[in-house]
């Protein structure tokens, strides 16, 4: 149902195309404009009324000029879906990037998504072993939950999702995960990897890929991470799929948000940033979990790039408001040439605690993560201390525990990117190598824990 | 003008209507769908509308109906239990009607209207009532008793009134004047329900978390902030408040946050137990839940509809508590508002009217005698969510110069584990002079002293810390190296309290004293044993010590922890002769 063309453009600025003398015109409506050069580019109505309509442009506004016809599909942005999405690589609008055919839909969905009734949802609490030991023993992933990771440019964040994409499994049952990619903005390099990696373990067959890149359009990215979310809906809840989307950068999708509040000369706020930025990153966060009635499940991963390596920055800040933890990565770490470089003690898993212990992972699951977690950080603590007082003066326990931080690093820490090991192996390291420390000092660990896994005991 | 006009523009959640006859806060009906608005704005002949359910596909054009009614709650019974959106609709009824996604345009009850309560008068045919008095009363929930009152502004001669069993929307009692009353009554919710006078707080809000009761106090009817970044344990802290404190009914307002927290309380609480009445912790509890991907327009509405649910059961008598998690999150619907209304903005973009009505809304909390003439409170705990932590923002700036409490959560803290991650170095409470007295007489004498050892501990250890910094503490002179034990014994024995433990999660009063004088005997028998001779590390590694500090862990610590402290100072006592 598309009507008349209408050539009433009165401003261009920035993304935005201010039109006037229309008919009623919906909110939120899908538009296509044709520039007299026979180019078509699409948009969508961010401000309607009688007089004047604002549309933003996702394809850019080079080239618009006054004469542009612009025409109102009648209809909010919808996405086609069936299970042929699967295996398919669409571009950040939504069209087929693999030279393939349009999807043939089954039904489309709005790409803005619902809210989940908050009394609707389940309690996320089945284990997804990652084979990561950092993730799987201190910061656990529970399947429906959402989990960032904070990174910054020129950090593995990359070779870590991909990892995770590649051994995430159930301990419990053997459901496997359908991967949701959703590229924003990232380089073709990037991409590339990404996709290749995919290929190689086949698991590109078992995946939808959206991919906005650099050179694509910006403002599109506003719309890309919605269409895989759609997408995800769908999969889970109308075909009960386990589905794991990625989606990388946030930091990009930001971007292109503050570039729209920009045009709209809107006030802006932190550091330029529009006022609802948190409203807008949770019905992108908000889409992922479990509920009542439907099978399948949505996780997340986004990725983001703290510029400035600045946690406090607003995309990661808002970002940890709304997410149900976050995975920090380090470039300390990376720079001392630890694979994965992720900083335990920033980071955090506020689901955690239901989805360890003696049903999921392992009775002494906590104990020994709580224990990791003291003594590294008291280790690290130390190296400041050690750094002005010299390590003589150090007590025996605190000796230890510096020797301890170490090994943490490079043992714990430390894996290769094909490594997948399964929680025992991940809980029985940690025993291991806690056994360096004297079993007195060791106050987080219960007892009974000691007697039953500490190696001394054990053989 | 009619009360119908059309749509002129649509921006978001703000729609503005034309030729329509409308007076501020009216609630409208906007669109083919009719979705729910409220007139925030007039402009001429315009009328600025902030709409509570999303506006996507919405045309100008459409028409736009006025009620003529101004936003309110329905109130009576029936509301306990109920877990309602920014709007009072239930989200049971919502899944019912719409699934589990939450589409729009559809109305629902606040509560049953069908349902049948028994009725007991408590005035006779002839009695003169004024507005607030209560005419009877019906069982709500096991432990509730909800009281009928007449709508403030009414009243008559009693004509007739009958015990029955009545539903929420049939006459109870009919006046002289030829007025009826039911149990059902609306309140608009941007107006405060009137008392008579409000009271000095002088009863604290008992919490069972020993860093809040023992150190930074609130009062039944006062209002305490707790800002701090994400991952501080806002959430964890409001959710403790919510199932511990001593408040005879809670509202929880999860205002703009996750989805998860509020399945998780819907999880939990039907099969938690109040510590201080034995029954199920949801039959004292009303719950809104309007999370962050909820229509902003709504989530402003959430805390307004949360406090006048806690007025109304103020005025019956009671103790309410209000958790409002976060108001971070209300102050940005606000900013999200105002910036569609193009107004000019104050500090960050939010509105100048900001700290007005933070102002307003901590204003509604107090310690009151009702209209009937009963003693009631609302204590409100509101989080902040700071951006980056930084607590010098309008929020919680606006938060702070209007409550009297500050729980500040340190990142460093919830970093070190060390939960409730509250600093206790910057937070404080001015309530602490009007509560003293309760604590006398109700706890310990010596209760108030005792605090201010504990605190005074605390502050010379972080100044203590600042030298072992530099020198490492086996510089210190030994009586200093045991303050910095006894400091340690505060934070990981008393301070330290997982709001997760089975056990531990909660503290009677009683034993938070028992505990807090625990510790201190052990500082003065150390001190009197070193004095005697004994070595500093031998007095602070007596095994009995660390039996008392796990002892917390287990149940029935209370019972057994005065033998333990004895033991334990007998060891200590023994460590001179070893010498
Ligand atoms: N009192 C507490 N006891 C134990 N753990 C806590 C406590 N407070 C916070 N935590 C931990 O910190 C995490 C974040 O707490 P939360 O209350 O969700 O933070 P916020 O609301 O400030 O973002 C929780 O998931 C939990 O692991
Ligand atoms: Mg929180």
């Amino acid at each position: 149902m598309t009507g008349k063309e209408y050539r009433t453009i009165t401003d261009v600025k920035g993304p935005l195309v201010f039109l006037n003398k229309t008919e009623p015109v919906a909110f939120g409506e899908i538009v296509s404009l044709r520039l007299s050069n026979g180019t078509i580019k699409n948009g969508q109505v961010l401000d309607t009324s009688d007089d004047l309509v604002i549309v933003q442009v996702f394809e850019g506004t080079a080239k618009i000029d006054r004469e542009a016809g612009v025409t109102f599909m009648g209809d909010v942005f919808k996405l086609p879906v069936s299970t042929d999405l699967i295996g398919r690589i669409l571009d950040g609008a939504g069209r087929p990037r693999d030279g393939g055919p349009d999807i043939v839909a089954e039904e489309t969905a709005d790409i803005i998504g619902a809210a989940i009734n908050p009394y609707s949802r389940r309690s996320p609490h089945d284990f997804i072993q990652t084979g990561i030991s950092a993730i799987d023993c201190c910061t656990s992933l529970v399947r429906g939950q959402k989990l960032p990771i904070f990174s910054a440019s020129g950090l593995p964040h990359n070779d870590i999702a991909l990892q995770i994409a590649r051994q995430a499994k159930l301990t419990a049952s053997d459901e496997e995960f359908i991967v949701v990619f959703c590229a924003m903005g990232i380089t073709a390099e990037e991409y590339n990897f990404f996709r290749a990696d995919l290929e190689r373990t086949g698991a590109l067959e078992n995946a939808v890929l959206f991919v906005n890149l650099a050179d694509d359009p910006a403002v599109e990215r506003i719309i890309t991470p919605r269409l895989a979310l759609t997408a995800a809906e769908y999969l889970a809840f109308e075909k009960d799929y386990h589905v794991l989307v990625i989606y990388t950068d946030m930091t990009n999708y930001c971007d292109a948000l503050r570039q729209i509040g920009a045009a709209r000369e809107e006030v802006p706020g932190r550091r330029g940033y529009p006022g609802y930025m948190y409203t807008d990153l949770a019905m992108l966060y908000e889409r992922a979990g479990l509920v009542k009635g439907k099978k399948g499940s949505i996780t997340q991963f986004p990725i983001l790039t703290m510029p400035g390596d600045d946690i406090t920055h607003p995309i990661p800040d808002l970002s940890g408001y709304i997410t149900e933890g976050q995975i920090v990565i380090s470039r300390e770490l990376h720079q001392a040439g630890i694979y994965p470089p992720i900083n335990v003690l920033p980071s955090l898993s506020r689901l955690m605690g239901s989805c360890i212990g003696e049903k999921t992972t392992r009775e002494d699951h906590k104990s020994v993560s709580d224990q990791m977690y003291a003594a590294y950080a008291q280790g690290r603590e130390l190296r400041g201390l050690v750094a002005i007082v010299g390590e003589d003066a150090l007590n025996e326990r605190d000796k230890q525990l510096l020797e301890f931080s170490g090994v943490f690093e490079d043992k714990f820490l430390r894996q290769s990117r094909y490594e997948d090991r399964s929680i025992e192996e991940t809980l029985d390291l940690c025993w291991t190598l806690m056994s360096s420390i004297d079993t007195k000092y060791l106050v987080r660990l219960d007892q009974k824990w000691i007697d039953k896994y500490h190696p001394d005991n054990r053989e | 003008m009619k009360n119908e006009g059309l749509i002129y523009r649509i921006s978001g959640p703000v729609v503005t209507a034309i030729n329509m006859k409308a007076a501020m806060y009216d609630v409208v009906r906007v669109g083919t769908e009719g979705l729910m608005g409220e007139v925030i704005e007039l402009h001429g002949d315009k009328a600025v509308i902030q709409v509570y359910e999303d506006t996507s596909g919405i045309r100008p054009g459409e028409v736009v109906v006025n009620t003529g009614e101004t936003l309110s709650v329905s109130l009576g019974p029936g509301l306990l239990t109920q877990i309602y959106d920014g709007i009072q609709r239930p989200l049971p009824t919502l899944e019912k009607e719409m699934g589990v996604f939450l589409t729009r345009g559809v109305d629902a009850d606040a509560f049953d209207l069908e349902k049948i309560w028994t009725f007991e008068p408590q005035v006779a045919v002839g009695d003169t009532v004024t507005g607030g008095q209560v005419v009877g009363h019906v069982q709500e929930t096991d432990t509730i008793v909800h009281k009928i009152m007449v709508v403030p502004g009414k009243g008559g001669v009693v004509k007739s009134i009958e015990s029955g069993d009545f539903n929420v929307t049939q006459t109870i009692c009919t006046f002289e004047d030829g007025s009826e009353m039911q149990m059902l009554q609306e309140w608009p919710v941007r107006t405060p329900r009137p008392y008579q006078q409000k009271y000095p707080p002088v009863i604290p809000l008992v919490t069972g978390m020993r860093i809040l009761d023992f150190l930074f106090p609130l009062a039944k009817g006062g209002a305490a902030g707790i800002p701090g970044p994400f991952g501080s344990g806002k959430t964890v802290t409001q959710q403790s408040l919510a199932k511990y404190s001593d408040a005879q009914l809670v509202v929880y307002i999860g205002c703009g946050e996750r989805g998860n927290e509020m399945t998780e309380v819907l999880d939990e609480f039907p099969h938690l137990i109040d510590p201080n009445t034995g029954k199920p912790l949801m039959e004292r509890t009303v719950m809104i839940a309007n999370t962050s991907n909820m229509p902003v327009a709504a989530r402003e509405a959430s805390v307004y509809t949360g406090i006048t649910i806690a007025e109304y059961y103020r005025d019956m008598g009671y103790d309410v508590a209000l958790m409002a998690d976060s108001t971070s999150r209300w102050a940005e619907a606000m900013r999200e508002i105002s910036s569609r209304l193009e107004e000019m903005p104050g500090e960050e973009g939010y509105p100048a009217y900001l700290s007005t009505r933070i102002a307003e809304f901590y204003e509604r909390a107090g310690r009151v005698e009702t209209l009937n003439g009963e003693d009631g409170s609302i204590t409100v705990i509101g989080a902040v969510s700071p951006p980056g932590g930084d607590i010098s923002e309008p929020v919680s700036q606006g938060t702070l110069r209007i409550v009297k409490v500050f729980w500040g959560l340190d990142a460093g803290l919830a970093r070190q584990r060390h939960f409730p991650a509250i600093n206790w170095l910057n937070s404080y409470s001015l309530y602490p002079q009007s509560l003293d007295q309760w604590f006398r007489d109700n706890i310990a004498q010596d209760f108030p002293e005792i605090r201010i050892e504990l605190s005074g501990l605390l502050q010379i250890e972080s100044e203590l810390q600042e030298i072992v910094q530099l020198v490492g503490s086996d510089a210190l002179p030994v009586d200093q190296q045991l303050t910095l034990e006894v400091a340690r014994m505060i934070r990981e024995y008393f301070l330290q309290q997982n709001g997760f433990h089975e056990v531990d999660a909660y503290c009677d009063i009683n034993l938070q004293y028992k505990m807090a004088k625990a510790i201190l005997a052990f500082q003065e028998s150390a001190k009197a044993a070193m004095a005697s001779g004994a070595q500093l590390g031998d007095v602070v590694n007596v095994p009995s010590r660390s039996d008392l500090m796990r002892g917390r862990l287990n149940k029935g610590y209370i019972d057994t922890i005065d033998d333990m402290v004895k033991t334990m100072l007998d060891e200590i006592a023994a460590t001179v002769e070893d010498n």
